[in-house]
């Protein structure tokens, strides 16, 4: 009990000094089972995530890349009958402690989905959406918010004389591009992002690649693809999933070069997947 | 003119001539039979416009004769119902009043309820109790309605007399509850499946962003939703103001403008039915009562326009397309 209060504390004071200490993971999973009712979709997995990096996520569908990822900001719990065993830590915190609120988590761990999904409200009240869960009302503070966001996320140019128009009159480009700046505009810690790219076409896909690139200077990425020369493109470290399971994990350049494990080869070679 | 290619010419020169099997001719037997059935569809999709095309022109042809002998002004704004008196007076003022009055308690009753209940259903409860409690509203709805008029007739109205020493049970508020009961599972049917219908990845979205689940229904879900929880308010609203046998058991029957919630009125729809049955044929009275039923026609049809207005205004596009 107390210990778990000074956990969920010390959660709290990590906020604000992100690179407190660059040696030490951002996040470490160690011994990780989860599962969907009686199915067991994740097996044993043991990972560090470097800190200003981007790592990303690949295997065939159904390896639980995407299931992993969601773990990360406790989005799975949304699911009922799904089960948790191992430790996950975010800054050395269990998140999966019973004393740590998963609202919390998901400010600090944002996220963007594989279809964008902006809200059907104006660009800037899509932006300004979390800021605003935050208690942040001042107009000028959200203002900068949402001019800050928009550029971090390259579409500010674009939309920065139709900020009062619905957002679903964006291209579907444009659309993802605003669903990271509404994610940014939390200053989460870590961003996850769900195969961010799947239903755009290559000159949108080539904008949010650069766009992740520059954003690693800010977060961590953690990205889920199916695209393994945009996992070679984008990512510093790789981990490869199969059946449930991390088979091998490296910095990006060694996986698909040399990988270790004859499964990776064959992954990455297209012989299956 | 234009030269239709031979077919080894499309395959390229080298290729060799390649055995087209020709189309074959459409039969005829299979074009008449498709009218057949087209023409089966287009009586069964105009059926009911027609009949409530001449439905309403049997309203208008002996509801509009009234008028050669009682002005507009004095139908509508008379304060004085009695038919059956000579000379008449055919004011339907207090009818109208009626109408109003339990339409407008029964939604202060219905509306909070069924939108609450819709919210119940379709964020609180959990998958088991929803599939159970779902279907329960929806059979409040098959409740005929007389069953419902007996029920305050028989039990509540005795009560209220009991309870509150009132000269008779038979007013404004039950009648509005019992139309709040019919109102409820409309309200709240239609508002959960408004509920229902928002992306489920915007709710993620929202979620994602750190948002609680209050704070995710208040500014996604209901927003979201509004529009069908317009409209679902709408037509609980019109179904009570048309509804005919519980306020002609229930509403006590005195056509008078009511000052409080515990007088007796008589509704629009409860006239009709309660002296079609004993007018001659082709009497002004005769001609008065389809009168009414115009005015009920109009109230009725704008509500469902006004309906159909909210669901169209405060719709919002739903999850972002490519």
């Amino acid at each position: 009990m107390v210990k778990a209060s000074a956990a969920a504390q010390s959660l709290e004071e990590s906020q604000g000094r992100p690179s407190a200490k660059p040696e030490r993971p951002i996040i470490e999973v160690r011994g990780l089972n989860f599962y969907y009712g009686d199915f067991q979709a994740l097996t044993d997995i043991n990972m560090t995530v470097k800190r200003n990096q981007v790592t990303a996520l690949i295997g065939p569908s159904g390896c639980g890349k995407s299931t992993f990822l969601r773990l990360l900001n406790r989005m799975n719990e949304l699911i009922p009958g799904t089960r948790v065993e191992g430790e996950l830590l975010f800054e050395g915190i269990n998140l999966y402690d019973p004393h740590v609120d998963p609202v919390d988590v998901r400010r600090r761990v944002g996220m963007v989905f594989q279809k964008p999904n902006p809200f059907p409200k104006t660009i800037y009240n899509n932006v300004a959406y979390g800021p605003r869960l935050h208690g942040l009302k001042e107009a000028k503070n959200l203002d900068n918010i949402v001019e800050r966001s928009l550029k971090s996320a390259a579409l500010w140019d674009e939309v920065k004389d139709i900020l009062h128009q619905s957002a679903l009159g964006l291209s579907g480009g444009q659309q993802q591009r605003l669903c990271i700046a509404r994610a940014i505009a939390m200053s989460p810690e870590v961003l996850l992002m769900d195969e961010p790219t799947s239903a755009l076409d290559p000159i949108a896909t080539s904008r949010i690649e650069e766009l992740v690139k520059e954003l690693k200077q800010s977060y961590t990425v953690i990205i889920v693809t199916h695209n393994m020369q945009q996992a070679a493109r984008v990512s510093d470290d790789t981990a490869f999933f199969y059946m449930g399971r991390l088979v091998e994990m490296g910095p990006t350049e060694g996986i698909f070069t040399k990988p270790q494990k004859e499964q990776t080869e064959h992954y990455i070679t297209g012989r299956f997947g | 003119m234009l030269q239709i290619p031979e077919a080894q010419v499309i395959v390229g020169d080298n290729a060799p001539p390649v055995a087209v099997a020709p189309l074959t001719k459409r039969k005829v037997t299979s074009t008449v039979q498709e009218a057949r059935i087209r023409r089966v569809f287009v009586v069964s999709g105009f059926f009911s416009v027609i009949i409530m095309g001449l439905i309403v022109l049997f309203l208008f042809k002996e509801g509009l004769g009234l008028f050669s002998t009682v002005s507009v002004k004095d139908f509508l704004f008379g304060e004085f119902w009695y038919p059956t008196y000579d000379p008449a007076d055919f004011g339907i003022l207090p009818l109208i009043a009626g109408s109003m009055a339990v339409t407008v308690i029964s939604s202060a009753i219905a509306v909070p309820l069924g939108v609450g209940a819709a919210l119940y259903l379709g964020e609180v409860a959990g998958h088991r109790t929803r599939e159970i409690l779902k279907p329960a509203v929806e059979l409040l709805a098959s409740l005929p309605s007389v069953v419902l008029g007996f029920v305050g007739m028989v039990v509540i109205a005795p009560l209220m007399q009991q309870w509150w020493d009132i000269p008779t049970g038979l007013n404004i508020l039950n009648a509005s509850m019992m139309l709040a009961i019919m109102a409820i599972p409309t309200i709240a049917s239609i508002s959960e499946d408004a509920l229902h219908a928002v992306p489920k990845d915007l709710v993620e979205a929202s979620l994602a962003l750190g948002a609680t689940r209050l704070e995710t229904l208040t500014r996604v879900i209901i927003p979201g939703a509004i529009s069908g929880m317009g409209t679902g308010v709408i037509l609980g609203m019109s179904r009570a103001m048309g509804e005919t046998m519980v306020v002609l058991m229930v509403a006590g029957g005195a056509a008078q403008i009511p000052t409080s919630i515990f007088e007796s009125v008589r509704p629009l729809p409860a006239t009709i039915a309660a002296e079609m049955g004993e007018t001659p044929f082709g009497s002004e009275h005769y001609h008065a009562l389809f009168a009414i039923g115009i005015v009920l026609f109009l109230l009725t049809m704008g509500f469902n326009l006004v309906a159909a207005y909210i669901s169209r205004r405060f719709h919002q596009k739903g999850a972002a397309t490519l």
